[in-house]
């Protein structure tokens, strides 16, 4: 048995070889490394991990059961209102805190504070205060994304040209017009990474604060499927939300390179 | 040398203005300054003498700590439609057209889309821009974009108008030939030039009256009034008997301040 094992190890270690094939060409890594995984999963050597073409027939029943579209709507609504909420209330305090040196001192601190603290840590405290639901994940989500919409769209602010805003100034314009005439227009490559960097954190959030939960949405499914060690089903929702993941990000990269097109041109 | 009274009225006056930074930095000093009706005014020295900083204090950019700027009688708070300001970087927006650009200036002031699209094509054509009008700024070489930048001043019909070191980010061809049509355009627009520069020549050039500005802090270390025949030919300018001469003049003259 030991021995077998050790000369399947061996070939194991010859597939390696093939790391300049997987080099080439992102596919064929993917496929290389579902290869070794199909491989450990049919050896079951470990019981947490299985075959990977046993997950892709858990992935199928997965995407025909009712609960798991719940957790879907309830983590895709969540989502929205969370990260919308993120850059629509961000962008407007970076705006803030980038013309107003008082704005910044006050909240400045507290934005840099946020934006590296451990947040996975205030959720339990969340809970009780917002209750078991939508509204605990939308405030894990707004906790994780909006502290870099606002860092962003104020490095965008303080970094516009003061000839800019002096030639507004010589030609009359109000205070509101510099604003939406120069400033924002100004800072928007910043503001749109601010955007990008949010939308990947909220991706985070959402799925940290269900797990933490651990009743809800996804977290609940999660936790079913590890408590009766329905392995399959589990690792086919991680990889349902990897593709979520990737695809919402791949999605705002392309917007991003849409807009800022003039970043370069400055 | 000829006074100041000689060339025409004063519509513009500076009463020893001061500027001070941080409360102890002196960036002016004590700058009384009168500038002619219709003729051009250049300040003049050597770099860091705050000959910029004097200009944004006219241009209402900067308040004086000390003094005033009195135009047509009256003392300025901050900038206003009697002064456009042409930009040492060009300062236009970037996401936005030529037209855009010229235009802006007549927007914030609320004037109608159509109107003001008319107004600024007619001095993008002056400025000879126009074919150009819907290119954005970094489709334009230098001396378009200081242009574009010279056209949005016209647009608003200053009497007035203040240029930071224009023709200074150009190179040496460009700027010659910017300040040829510079000249030019002036003899169909009247307006009183007050303009930035570090170059000599292109005081003496284009000037009737060059104030020279010490080292720091900045202040009137002499006001020089070249002779030149302007109402010929562009191209003569620099033959004509007095112009070297002068030129050198103003190089002794402020060599002492260059370090």
């Amino acid at each position: 048995m030991l021995n077998s094992d050790l000369s399947k190890f061996k070939t194991l270690i010859q597939l390696f070889a093939f790391g300049k094939l997987m080099r080439t060409s992102p596919f064929w890594s993917l496929i290389f490394w579902a290869g070794v995984w199909e491989l450990i999963g049919q050896m079951g050597w470990m019981d947490l991990l299985p075959p990977l073409s046993g997950i892709w027939f858990a992935f199928a029943e997965l995407l025909e059961q009712s609960a798991f579209w719940d957790a879907f709507a309830m983590t895709a609504r969540t989502f929205s209102i969370g990260l919308g909420l993120s850059i629509v209330v961000g962008i407007p305090i970076g705006i803030l805190i980038g013309i107003s040196k008082r704005a910044d001192k006050i909240l400045s601190i507290w934005v840099n504070l946020f934006l590296s603290a451990p947040i996975t840590a205030v959720i339990p405290a969340l809970m009780p205060i917002l209750g078991i639901g939508d509204a605990t994940v939308i405030a894990t989500v707004i906790l994780f994304s909006i502290w870099v919409v606002i860092i962003d769209t104020q490095a965008g602010v303080t970094h516009v040209k003061d000839s800019l805003v002096e030639m507004g100034r010589i030609f009359g314009c109000s205070r509101l017009n510099i604003i939406f005439w120069i400033v924002i227009p100004a800072a928007m490559p910043e503001i749109i990474t601010g955007v990008r960097l949010s939308v990947v954190r909220a991706v985070k959030g959402v799925i940290v604060g269900q797990i933490v939960i651990a009743l809800i949405g996804f977290g609940g499914l999660f936790n079913t499927y590890l408590s009766y060690f329905l392995m399959e089903r589990f690792w086919a929702l991680i990889i349902v939300v990897f593709i979520m993941s990737f695809t919402i990000i791949g999605l705002v990269e392309l917007l991003e390179r849409r807009i800022a097109f003039y970043a370069n041109t400055r | 040398m000829k006074k100041v009274g000689g060339l025409s009225d004063i519509i513009l006056k500076t009463e020893g203005v001061g500027v001070t930074y941080q409360e102890s930095i002196v960036a002016l000093k004590n700058v009384s300054l009168n500038v002619p009706t219709a003729k051009l005014t250049a300040i003049l020295g050597p770099s860091g003498c705050g000959k910029t900083t004097l200009l944004k204090v006219i241009a209402g950019l900067i308040e004086p700590t000390k003094g005033k700027v009195i135009v047509g009688g009256k003392e300025i708070i901050g900038p206003g439609p009697d002064r456009a300001l042409v930009f040492q970087d060009f300062a236009l927006l970037p996401w936005a057209t030529v037209l855009q650009n010229v235009a802006f200036g007549l927007r914030a002031r609320g004037v109608p889309k159509k109107e003001r699209e008319e107004t600024s094509l007619h001095y993008i054509r002056q400025v000879g821009l126009l074919g150009f009008e819907d290119k954005y700024p970094h489709q334009l070489s230098g001396g378009m974009r200081q242009r574009t930048g010279l056209a949005r001043a016209l647009t608003i019909n200053s009497d007035i108008l203040l240029m930071d070191e224009p023709f200074s980010a150009v190179d040496e061809q460009m700027r010659r030939k910017l300040q040829e049509d510079l000249l030019k355009l002036l003899k169909i627009e009247s307006k009183t030039v007050i303009f930035v520069t570090h170059s000599i020549e292109e005081a003496v050039y284009l000037a009737d009256q060059v104030v020279i500005l010490s080292g720091r802090p900045g202040s009137i270390a002499d006001i020089v009034y070249p002779e030149i025949d302007r109402l010929g030919e562009v191209d003569l300018i620099r033959r004509q008997p007095g112009y070297i001469e002068l030129v050198d003049e103003i190089w002794s003259s402020l060599k002492r301040y260059v370090e």
